[in-house]
């Protein structure tokens, strides 16, 4: 009625309408199921029945999207550092300093051509890298492991090795009790819905907030099903330092633990357990290894200690009263264990020194419950919905365009349906994500492999630099994020301006973060502004049958809604034009355009069965209808529990990884669920770190860190942002970053919130939205205080992933007041012999900012 | 004559913010004439979500509450503005994207704080009840499109059944004490006024201190039992629905293993902590 035409896009937050009119984005708006879409599933639970809304419940940073197409921090031209003369001075101590001029893409891309065959004369294969992110907008073809991967290996570069930041504890601790490592070690999910509703009677939240992690892409469709829970009555618990806005929304009983000692906690509770014979026990003799010697040290048999509720008391700060009450429900009930931000796995206590501890004690608690029989699961109803998991449509980490069969799901998945021309990395050496800067500064780091194929892959460490390659001299850099996603991030300054690096490319979408550190900015358009096509949380690769968290199997066209902004271009587009120049242009695009590509993902899918071309493109998009209830998956590990064959519809584990019959019991060694993995004891017996029997081992920065803890007493844990999806719609003036929960507007720049105790604030004399400053040895960050008896004294509840990175100099000391508290991480591994992350083992102190006073008044002149 | 309401059910906000950046997209970039100008891109948004918590660990509760403008009959913005902001006939309020022009002091006049000053465009803004979206044929608001809780209803009802509507299902409207007629209406709105006052029952048996499920509470005021209940598994006793009238209360424990009392002054809840009998 208003004129507009009506597009279709997905976001990581969900899909969307785009309305859009005289070649504008008037609006965007959640997608909504008309009469023509098939019917939604019912699930039927203690006499009621249950059916999701038909709509899409996105998340907020989803429908910001029209505040980011038109932000004012857009990159809407190609430039170059005004003091960077590719044929002489380069000057790499200024960036980040100096300032920009615009040029041609003409010239732009010349450099970038002329340079990358320059590395490739001058110091030979491995001297380029291309430091990769791991979230991006939506769609299959533009996505980084499609699209940027595809490019990168028609280059050849040196590969920063992810450390699996998403899973660490899953991956480094609990995957060796119970497999699972194509899955990097966290539990599947299936069916969980549907016996949840029928039969628990209660739910564990433990480090598990999906109000505000959304199952990653979910956006609030698990919302719905929780409040379902509440309405019968079942029972909830929160185990977190912050009262979550999961627990904040659902009510129920709040364990205030102090970070990183939720291990003692676990052991405590079993401890009761084992003691009270609250456990399975027939299931525990049939299904697991080891219990005995499990047994012995929660009792103390072996080092003296008994594992008691009194004894976790000091290290957690919660009574043990609290806990053996908690250990009787669990043990007398049906319960769901709910950690992270899907319910089977991740969480912030996971990103911890102790990270793998408690990951580990999560799935022996499990073991000792009977995990898989009716009621006894992980999950928290943010996953496991009756889908019909049959109908093919690839996930984003599926391929895609990649023609990249090691790095990607593309020799499992998609490849086949959609051949493409091969492409690899011919270059061998590595160099690991949280380790790039000091690799650059110091010439060396060594990794341990983030890989999914074997529970074994971990083990071998690898070393940068790699003999017959050369160390790192240029950086490509895709986005702009490490600022304020890697630990100790204060150190990306130092590498970006050190002399053996000689050119750095950013290709972004907004000035932001590490944009301001490159010496050509090559600008990149948003989703909006170009062709895709994309399944809802269909992530695929490591999340397989990713969709399992979403109430409607949507797959969208991403239509192309409006012109690139300015002269930006899309990624696909920026890499074409260089490659072209290198005489690889028809080897990357083999002549296809990205709605070209489009197609060819659309041709691979099982679309085509179900709706034409023409129709797709036009309505925008397709919902598989809900899998008939005779057809529904199985509950994941009931199979396990009954003693069945496996009967799940995932590739794993692989034929070869059986010890005894195929299809029968688990991926570790014995096939059951092993409480002192084999694994481990193969391993890592000389590893302090790391023993097969878990124990509870003090954060190694905590609050036992004396020296440390007298001059930094308070935890810091900085976690997922609830508003924005890490750095992507924070900052760059979106609609995000005016929620005054998400940044306070104070003297016109908008600050990073940071939540603390009235009681450490009382102590410190700062009041409600003060400017503190939050610092240790590692840096200071100025951000607006939030007071409330929301978090637990001692700790300071924020978020990573802040795009504003900005350093000021001020009254004699430098402070960071865009909200990047990586700034103060550490970034030591959670363990030796692991490349892991643990932000969340962090000592700080905070006080009032004693220049705040200043600062307004600077800003008001 | 049937006009616009909308009902908003407190406790099932949760502060995702959804209804306040959808206002946003509607009205940053969009010129709606007659019946708002653009938005600011930054700045104070006309749907704000109101925050309050009581209690401490770990007996906390928080509550979120919508507020923007009520679309009230009874308008002092109106009575202040005269012709700049006018009502419409089915009920709500629009101020004139022209002839406010300027007019920063009309933010002022509502007793709410529901008007913000758009700097960019210089004049008040109000959330319009997307009023021209309505016109257009929509059902109902964005923002009770996008909210994954359901919090929002529009119901367009004449007077009459409105009311009849709020006396049925105790809707209260936000500080009826202005006496503006709102027509924005609050279901459960208890749980934003009232306090409670809540503790947890322990003892200490002999081989250790332990949670007491099924204690007697009791709560009372000079002398008179006001209420009772009894502790769950975790010891804990909640009363709810107390004025914070700053009334002195007491609360009483009673159980096989024995007693405990406390006394408490109520402005805002409390969680009294341990009981230990
Ligand atoms: N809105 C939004 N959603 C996201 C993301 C985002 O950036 N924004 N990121 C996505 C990605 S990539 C991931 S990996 C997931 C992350 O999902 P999660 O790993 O589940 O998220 P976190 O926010 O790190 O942690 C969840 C909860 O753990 C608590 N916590 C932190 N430390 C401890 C501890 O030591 N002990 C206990 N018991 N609790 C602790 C935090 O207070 C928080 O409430 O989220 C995804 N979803
Ligand atoms: N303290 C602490 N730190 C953490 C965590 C924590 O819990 N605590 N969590 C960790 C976890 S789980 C994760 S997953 C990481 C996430 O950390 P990152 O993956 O580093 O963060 P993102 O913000 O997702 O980075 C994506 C980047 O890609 C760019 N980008 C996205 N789409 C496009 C596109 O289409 N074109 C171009 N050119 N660029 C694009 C974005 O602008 C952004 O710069 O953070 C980790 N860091
Ligand atoms: S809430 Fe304020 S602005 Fe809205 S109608 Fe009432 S008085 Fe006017
Ligand atoms: S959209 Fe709904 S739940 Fe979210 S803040 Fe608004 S009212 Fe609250
Ligand atoms: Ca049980
Ligand atoms: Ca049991
Ligand atoms: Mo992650």
């Amino acid at each position: 009625p208003d004129g507009s035409l009506r597009y279709t896009t997905c976001t990581n937050g969900g899909p969307l309408f785009v309305y859009v009119k005289d070649s504008r984005i008037l609006r965007v708006s959640p997608i909504e199921f008309d009469h023509t879409d098939p019917s939604t599933w019912v699930i039927e639970a203690r006499g009621r029945k249950f059916s999701p809304p038909r709509r899409a419940l996105v998340a907020p940073h989803a429908l910001t999207m029209k505040s980011l197409v038109y932000s004012d921090k857009r990159i809407l031209h190609p430039m170059k550092r005004v003091d960077f003369d590719p044929a002489g001075e380069r000057n790499p101590q200024n960036r980040g300093k100096s300032g920009y001029v615009r040029i041609s893409w003409d010239e732009a891309l010349g450099i970038v051509a002329t340079e990358i065959n320059r590395q490739k004369r001058v110091h030979g294969p491995g001297s380029i890298t291309f430091p990769m992110s791991s979230h991006h907008q939506w769609g299959n073809v533009g996505y980084y492991l499609s699209s940027l991967m595809r490019f990168a290996n028609l280059i050849g570069f040196t590969r920063v090795a992810a450390n699996p930041d998403s899973w660490e504890g899953w991956y480094w601790g609990a995957m060796h009790h119970f497999g699972n490592s194509m899955r990097v070690g966290v539990p599947a999910g299936y069916g969980g819905v549907e016996d949840c509703l029928k039969e628990a009677e209660m739910i564990v939240f433990w480090s598990c907030d999906p109000e505000s992690t959304n199952g990653a892409y979910a956006g609030f469709e698990g919302t719905t099903r929780r409040l379902w829970a509440k309405e019968l009555g079942i029972e909830f618990v929160h185990i977190d330092p912050h009262c979550n806005p999961t627990a904040q929304l659902l009510g129920g009983r709040w364990f205030p633990v102090r970070p990183q000692t939720d291990a003692a906690l676990a052991q405590a509770i079993m401890h009761v357990w084992v003691t009270e014979g609250l456990y399975d026990e027939e299931y525990v003799a049939t299904r697991t290894t080891g219990f005995d010697e499990w047994k012995a040290y929660l009792l103390g048999e072996t080092d003296g200690v008994s594992k008691s509720p009194e004894w976790q008391e000091s290290e957690t700060g919660v009574p043990a009263r609290d806990v053996r009450a908690l250990a009787r429900k669990w043990g007398g009930k049906k319960v769901y264990l709910a950690v992270g931000m899907t319910g089977t796995g991740f969480g912030g206590a996971g990103r911890g020194a102790t990270g793998a501890q408690w990951a580990r004690c999560m799935i022996m608690m499990m073991a000792m419950q009977g995990w898989g029989k009716p009621g006894v699961n992980f999950g928290g109803l943010q996953i496991g919905v009756p889908h019909d998991l049959h109908f093919y449509f690839p996930g984003y980490a599926d391929g895609g365009i990649s023609g990249e069969l090691a790095w990607t799901g593309n020799a499992v998945n998609n490849y086949q349906r959609m051949p493409h021309i091969l492409t690899m990395n011919p270059v061998k050496q590595m160099v690991p994500r949280q380790q790039l800067p000091d690799a650059i500064i110091n010439g060396e780091a060594t990794g341990y492999l983030w890989d999914g194929i074997a529970q074994e892959a971990q083990f071998a460490p690898f070393r940068y630099p790699m003999p017959g390659y050369s160390p790192i001299h240029m950086i490509y850099r895709y986005g702009g994020s490490s600022l304020s996603t890697v630990t100790r991030s204060g150190r990306w300054v130092e590498a970006y301006r050190h002399e053996s690096i000689e050119f750095v490319v950013n290709q972004s979408i907004w000035m932001e973060g590490e944009a301001q550190f490159a010496d050509i900015i090559l600008p990149a358009c948003t989703s909006l502004e170009r062709w895709d096509i994309g399944e809802w949380a269909n992530s695929g690769g490591y999340a397989h049958h990713g969709v399992n968290v979403v109430n409607h199997r949507v797959i969208t066209m991403q239509h192309k809604c409006i012109e690139p902004l300015g002269e930006s271009r899309s990624d696909y587009d920026i890499f074409t034009a260089i490659l072209t120049r290198l005489g690889l242009g028809a080897v990357f695009t083999e002549g296809c355009s990205e709605l070209d590509w489009v197609k060819r993902v659309f041709d691979s899918s099982d679309l085509p069965g179900e709706i034409s071309w023409k129709k797709f493109c036009r309505k925008g998009y397709y919902v598989v209808p809900p899998e008939k209830p005779e057809l529904r998956q199985p509950v994941d590990m009931r199979w396990f529990a009954e003693g069945r064959r496996k009967d799940l519809p995932e590739p794993l584990p692989m034929p070869s990884q059986y010890a005894k019959e195929f299809g029968m019991g688990l991926q570790t060694p014995s096939g059951k669920l092993e409480f002192v993995p084999a694994v481990l004891k193969r391993n890592t017996a000389g590893n302090p770190d790391r023993p097969p029997v878990n124990r509870y081992i003090p954060s190694w920065e905590g609050l036992r860190s004396t020296g440390l803890v007298e001059r930094y007493p308070l935890q810091m844990i900085a976690t997922h942002s609830r508003y924005s999806f890490h750095t992507s719609m924070d900052g760059k003036n979106s609609a995000v970053n005016q929620v005054e929960d998400h940044r306070a507007l104070i003297a016109g720049h908008r600050f990073w919130l940071l939540r603390l105790n009235p009681a450490d604030a009382a102590k410190r004399g700062i009041g409600q939205r003060d400017l503190v400053k939050i610092f240790n040895d590692r840096g200071a960050v100025i951000c607006a205080a939030d007071i409330s008896p929301l978090v637990t004294p001692g700790v300071v509840k924020s978020s990573e992933a802040s795009a504003e990175f900005q350093l000021v100099d001020f009254a004699g000391e430098t402070v960071e007041i865009g909200g990047c508290l990586n700034m103060l991480t550490p970034d030591r591994s959670q363990t030796s012999g692991t490349s892991s992350m643990a932000p969340n083992s962090c000592l700080v102190q905070i006080e009032k900012w004693r220049n705040a006073d200043t600062f307004k008044m600077n800003c008001a002149a | 004559m049937s006009k616009w309401n909308l009902i908003i059910n407190v406790g099932r906000c949760e502060n995702c913010h959804n209804c306040v950046i959808a206002h946003r997209d509607e009205h940053v970039g969009n010129d709606f004439p007659g019946y708002a100008a653009p938005a600011a891109a930054v700045g104070d948004s006309p749907i704000r979500i109101l925050r309050r918590t009581q209690g401490s660990a770990p007996m906390v509760e928080t509550t979120y509450l919508p507020v923007m403008c009520n679309h009230c009959d009874d308008a002092p913005c109106i009575r202040y503005a005269g012709d700049a902001i006018r009502k419409r006939d089915d009920g709500l309020v629009i101020i004139d994207p022209v002839m406010s022009y300027g007019r920063t002091d009309i933010v002022g006049s509502c007793p709410y704080g529901a008007i913000v000053w758009n700097d960019e465009q210089q004049v008040p803004q109000t959330w319009i009840f997307d009023a021209h979206l309505l016109d257009q044929g929509w059902q109902r608001p964005r923002c009770q499109q996008v909210c994954p809780t359901d919090v929002f209803e529009a119901v367009k009802l004449d007077d009459a059944a409105m009311e009849r509507m709020a006396v049925a299902e105790g809707l209260k409207v936000h500080k009826p004490e202005l006496e503006t007629k709102p027509r924005i209406w609050y279901r459960g709105l208890e749980r934003w006024e009232t306090c409670f006052v809540g503790g947890s029952v322990s003892a200490d048996l002999t081989a250790a201190v332990e949670c007491i499920e099924g204690a007697d509470v009791t709560l009372s005021q000079g002398g008179k039992v006001l209420a009772r209940t009894v502790t769950d598994g975790f010891g804990d006793f909640r009363f709810d629905n107390l004025a914070g009238d700053g009334g002195a209360y007491r609360v009483e424990v009673s159980h096989d293993h024995g007693s405990a009392w406390r006394d408490c002054v109520l402005c805002e809840s409390v969680y009294l902590g341990e009981l230990r009998l």
